[in-house]
């Protein structure tokens, strides 16, 4: 949609001017983070452009080191086990959220979406003081299920939306067929919610392997994870390899991103909304 | 399939239709409840009692109570006008020496300089010297031990110990505390450092939000009549953005900000600047990296909104007469106002909690709530008073949430 032809120059100076703050804006939010994607193959530990030569040593000191290796074990461990049990939880409730007439259906869910909206450090401090007192304190155990906390409520807004547009008359019609509900679920519903679901659980281990301040709080040495490494490291002596752990982070919410939209365009088509 | 069509009305074993659909009624919605009940269970105990003990501790505190037994019964018929008599005294000698013996005269110290500042190393040298009085009169000895034992404002916060309550570390945070006969007066200046740090996150929260909205409006619009092709591609960047960690672009920022990062360094090569800019651990750099972490967050609902808008509306004010202007403000902006509340709203809620980024792009004077709540917890282990800033920015945080829901509804919220 170019400028009409028939406007006024300062109709015209205004769309300009438009195109050029949007452009501006979009410089502002993307530009920041494919900034550091160069620096962490720098061969030098500076942040200058241009670079003087290309190296991967960053990415052997993220990949080699003890410290950024167990930090890089703990958040895959922790990552995929919260993205097991959020998935699991979530996925039931959002199934139950979807029943018609659901009772207290808004309360409910502003409960279960509330840990995405409660400060952050809140729900560390509180669960700290918890987990002092029953002992969860620096175990594995404690993070994942703080983490799986935090991440249910994507699975829940995920497949909620997944089965928004679910056809429920589907269920009905096999049950008339004979299929017992565990049998219509794995047949019917299952397939149809599957992509919603692996989007949800995806968008849960991103949750999981990215936050920082519940594992700041809960984790001991033990169970540190690669954003409390990268943390440490920032606040010590910023150094090239948290740019080299940056894009790593930043590849894989890319991949999930990716993997969610695609995900998405399928089960449209399934539903057949395409 | 005749027979059962015929037997639905007759209804055989005698209980009418309508309560047997009542009944199929409730087990299917008890069915449907029976699916959340895990999760809610799950989050009930992993956060809402959590958070709830958290918000207990902002107005519980029993040290005193627990580790004074004598001395709180004792000064339980104490007028509060004198000082007390020695049979109280006889009590605190006899605590402060349990207390030396158990070790705990370190933990009473530490809760009375909480509201008495100085009075950690009296207590404990008292607690020391106490154990080696064998007998009374207490009352001159003890004053002679430490002078405190001799000041009213001690015995008031000791008989404010009475109570497993208090609402001391609540009064704290918005800048008062217990006077010497226990009335409520404004905090010294040297303590009333809270309010200042309410009204910062606040104005950072505010400023942020104003920004994220001057930045985002106009992009959404653009986004919202460009033809998909190109907006989807436009779209996925602002996603990416979205989707990348909040440690991660506070790190990008850092690189970005700091003395000699990529944008001071970049200037200073085309010598525009001859050293480098402070950019960054002030409020600049605050607002900045919070700014354009929070920019899809406003952006986003706006954008929803706007592409719901018949481009119709316009035409049809252009046409019976508006200019461009004109036609934007009275018949385009006011139907994005729920897009607005809600981009705005949901920023607004996110900002008054942030952590990590004042933490490592923010100077000192850029701390919020947030922020001292993890100090308190960490560093300075006053856990009272880590849940009296909590529970304030929790309220804070639950009310507006509370119009949200109202306003704009939960099932708005969506992942990208």
């Amino acid at each position: 949609m170019a400028a009409s032809a028939y406007a006024s120059p300062i109709e015209k100076g205004w769309y300009y001017l438009h195109r050029l703050i949007c452009g501006a804006v979009l410089l502002f939010l993307i530009t920041p983070i494919l900034v550091v994607i160069p620096l962490s193959f720098n061969s030098v530990p500076f942040f200058t452009f241009p670079m003087p030569g290309l190296s991967l040593r960053w990415y052997e000191e993220i990949f080699m080191t003890e410290r950024w290796q167990g930090g890089l074990r703990n958040s895959l461990f922790v990552g995929l086990s919260v993205t097991l049990l959020a998935t699991v939880l979530g996925t039931l409730a959002a199934l139950g959220l979807s029943r018609p007439n659901f009772p207290w259906r808004t309360a409910v869910m502003s409960v279960l979406i509330s840990p995405i909206i409660v400060p952050i450090v809140i729900t560390a401090v509180g669960t700290y003081f918890f987990y002092a007192d029953i002992g969860l304190l620096n175990t594995y155990t404690g993070l994942i299920l703080a983490h799986t906390t935090l991440a249910t409520p994507v699975v829940v807004i995920t497949v909620t939306a997944t089965l928004a547009g679910y056809d429920h008359s589907l269920t009905r019609a096999a049950a008339s067929l004979g299929a017992s509900p565990i049998t219509a679920f794995f047949k019917v519903t299952l397939p149809l919610i599957l992509p919603g679901m692996i989007s949800g659980s995806l968008f849960a281990f991103l949750t999981s392997f990215d936050e920082v301040v519940v594992a700041l709080f809960l984790a001991g040495p033990e169970q540190t994870t690669l954003p409390k490494v990268m943390f440490s490291g920032i606040r010590e002596q910023i150094s090239p390899s948290i740019t080299a752990a940056a894009t790593v982070l930043i590849l894989f919410a890319v991949t999930v991103l990716t993997t969610a939209e695609l995900l998405r365009r399928r089960s449209e088509r399934l539903r057949g909304i395409r | 399939m005749a027979t059962t069509a015929v037997q639905i009305p007759g209804s055989s074993d005698g209980v009418p239709l309508r309560i047997k659909l009542q009944r199929v009624e409730r087990r299917r919605k008890l069915r449907a409840f029976a699916l959340v009940l895990p999760l809610l269970l799950f989050v009930f105990i992993t956060f809402v009692m959590p958070i709830g003990r958290m918000m207990f501790d902002a107005i519980h505190d029993d040290t005193l109570l627990v580790l004074m037994p004598r001395t709180t019964v004792a000064l339980s018929v104490w007028d509060g006008k004198d000082l007390p008599d020695e049979r109280v005294y006889a009590a605190l000698a006899g605590d402060l020496k349990q207390a030396w013996a158990q070790k705990t005269a370190g933990k009473i110290g530490e809760r009375m300089n909480y509201e008495l500042a100085g009075t950690a190393s009296q207590v404990k040298s008292s607690a020391r010297n106490a154990s080696t009085l064998s007998a009374g009169p207490y009352k001159a000895a003890m004053i002679e031990i430490s002078p405190i034992w001799g000041q009213h404002e001690v015995w008031s916060l000791l008989k404010r110990g009475r109570s497993s309550y208090t609402a001391f570390y609540l009064l704290r945070s918005v800048d008062f505390q217990y006077g010497s006969d226990s009335q409520i007066v404004a905090s010294p200046p040297e303590n009333a450092i809270f309010r200042d740090i309410f009204l910062r996150t606040l104005g950072i929260s505010i400023g942020v939000t104003a920004a994220t909205l001057l930045l985002g409006f106009p992009l959404a619009y653009v986004l919202a009549i460009l033809p998909p092709r190109t907006s989807n591609l436009l779209m996925m960047g602002i996603l990416m953005s979205f989707f990348t960690s909040v440690l991660v672009r506070t790190t990008a920022w850092v690189v970005l900000l700091q003395d000699h990062g990529v944008i001071n360094e970049t200037l200073m090569t085309l010598h525009i600047l001859s050293q480098p800019a402070e950019l960054i651990f002030n409020r600049f750099g605050t607002v900045l990296a919070m700014t354009h972490i929070q920019l899809p967050f406003t952006l986003l609902p706006i954008y929803s909104v706007m592409k719901s808008i018949s481009p119709n509306h316009v035409r049809a004010a252009r046409s019976l007469g508006a200019g461009p202007f004109y036609a934007f403000w009275k018949v385009y902006f006011p139907q994005t106002l729920p897009g607005i509340a809600a981009g705005c709203l949901l920023t607004f809620i996110l900002c008054l909690g942030y952590y990590i980024t004042p933490a490592l792009v923010g100077g000192p004077g850029d701390m919020m709530v947030s922020n001292f709540v993890a100090t308190y917890t960490n560093e300075q282990l006053n856990w009272g008073m880590a849940s009296a800033l909590g529970a304030i920015l929790l309220t804070a945080t639950l009310l507006l949430y509370f119009v949200f829901n109202k306003l704009v509804g939960v099932d708005r919220i969506k992942m990208g």
